[in-house]
């Protein structure tokens, strides 16, 4: 059996651990809070750049947007990667990591290159390891998401998909469903499919059946330009939100692990005091005796 | 009472503004405009400037500023899209070619300084495993 003070050791280490991951998950708590407001205040203008788009698309059947057109042959495939800068958050980026690399088994296998815009340290590193083709990427983006620091790798895929260099573009992200639950998605961004998404479901989208409803719009300056911001906006805006939606999950999937964490240094604390307490008791208990015996022999 | 229409400026981080006015001020790429009630359909692009919304009942006039972006006219509604921050087509490409260089960059690198801060816990933990190990050997 161990020495008494190897044990008190052990608690005094594990106790210290205890307070660490306590702390980590109160901090996580409250910055949940505010990712997940900024989360929803994102929502109003994906409902709006998607309601306008459908309508647009409806209204206007003469000019024919790339990212709108499914192309014939799809040899090379670009997948942005929504991952977070730190661990210690359960399986969140493992989650989207295994997603992500299923479908690229799968369109590996199919003789489809895949070009991968890793957002976040834990996708970056991953993908590295890979030996994937990385065309962009995006670390230390901190707790708040940045149109500005998204755009440019955003940009670079979007330039490869209008240039004919990737034929697809799919996003691997987490859906956030509430605090306890986030789920892994890998969903198609272009060309655009008007599938009922999970996120429009999310955001309780009111223009939903707006299809046969169609204006007769003024295009200033003329329609090609409007559709073609319209369409990049709609797709930076995707990308944003599923870094505002990883980054609420991510809080959340922290405090979790820290909660458990926690309960479990807790528990293990418990367990030691008793094993400490017996070794103590021994201790005592064999000293008495050896006095007794001592005594007993004079 | 004055006919009305209903006014949603949105960004993708926030929404900024909500509600009914007489009448709209617009930034409009091709110049400002105003639109009243009732106004033909349109689709336009918007420049860097101020959206002026006229409110009913002598509320005070919202000045909301916008990035740039799009809006789309209706009828009854009014939807303005504004970008996050200054955006521009050269502005875009240039910040898009250092970020395809960047990524060029740390795919040469393969011992970027993700691998050097891998390493580094490595070796640490290498460290303290092999001073665990002479801590305990000194015990027994």
């Amino acid at each position: 059996m161990a020495s008494s003070r190897e044990i008190r050791v052990k608690i005094n280490s594990v106790k210290n651990t205890k307070k660490i991951t306590k702390a980590m998950e109160m901090v996580a708590a409250s910055k949940m809070r505010k990712a997940q407001e900024r989360m929803r205040a994102a929502r109003p203008y994906g409902a709006k750049i998607r309601a306008v788009m459908r309508r647009m698309s409806h209204a206007k059947t003469e000019y024919k947007h790339p990212l709108l057109q499914k192309r014939e042959q799809v040899k090379n495939i670009g997948l942005i990667v929504v991952t977070s800068d730190k661990g210690l958050c359960g399986g969140l980026n493992t989650n989207v990591l295994r997603a992500a690399f299923g479908k690229m088994k799968e369109w590996d296998q199919a003789g489809k290159q895949v070009h991968v815009c890793a957002i976040g340290n834990k996708g970056f590193g991953f993908m590295q390891r890979l030996n994937a083709k990385i065309a962009s990427y995006l670390t230390h983006m901190g707790d708040t998401p940045h149109m500005e620091k998204l755009l440019p790798p955003v940009t670079v895929m979007l330039e490869k998909y209008l240039a004919g260099e990737i034929d697809e573009i799919h996003l691997a992200s987490t859906v956030f469903v509430n605090t306890m639950k986030q789920e892994p998605v890998v969903m198609q961004l272009a060309p655009i499919v008007d599938a009922p998404d999970q996120m429009a479901k999310a955001e309780g989208d009111p223009d939903r059946g707006i299809f046969e409803h169609h204006w007769d719009y003024i295009y200033e300056p003329d329609a090609k330009e409007i559709l073609d911001t319209l369409l990049k906006r709609y797709i930076e805006y995707t990308v944003y939100q599923a870094v505002a939606e990883h980054m609420a999950s991510e809080q959340s999937a922290r405090m979790v692990a820290m909660k458990a964490a926690s309960d479990n240094a807790g528990t293990l604390i418990d367990e030691l005091t008793l094993v400490y307490n017996k070794t103590r008791q021994a201790a005592i208990t064999k000293e008495l005796s050896e006095i007794v015996g001592g005594a007993a022999a004079v | 009472m004055a006919m009305t229409i209903h006014v949603d400026v949105v960004s993708a981080e926030t929404l900024l503004f909500s509600g009914v006015a007489t009448s709209i001020v617009i930034p409009g790429e091709r110049g400002e405009l105003e639109v009243y009630p009732r106004h033909a359909p349109l689709v336009t692009k918007l420049k860097p400037g101020s959206v002026r919304v006229k409110r009913p009942d002598g509320q005070e006039e919202e000045l909301i500023y916008v990035n740039g972006g799009l809006v789309e006219v209706q009828p009854d509604v009014v939807t303005i899209m504004s970008d996050s921050g200054i955006r521009g087509k050269d502005l875009d490409e240039a910040k898009a070619e250092e970020a395809k260089r960047a990524a060029e960059e740390a795919m040469r690198n393969k011992t970027g300084s993700m691998e050097i801060a891998q390493a580094q816990i490595e070796l640490a933990q290498a460290v303290a495993q092999l001073a665990a190990i002479q801590k305990l050997r000194k015990i027994k």
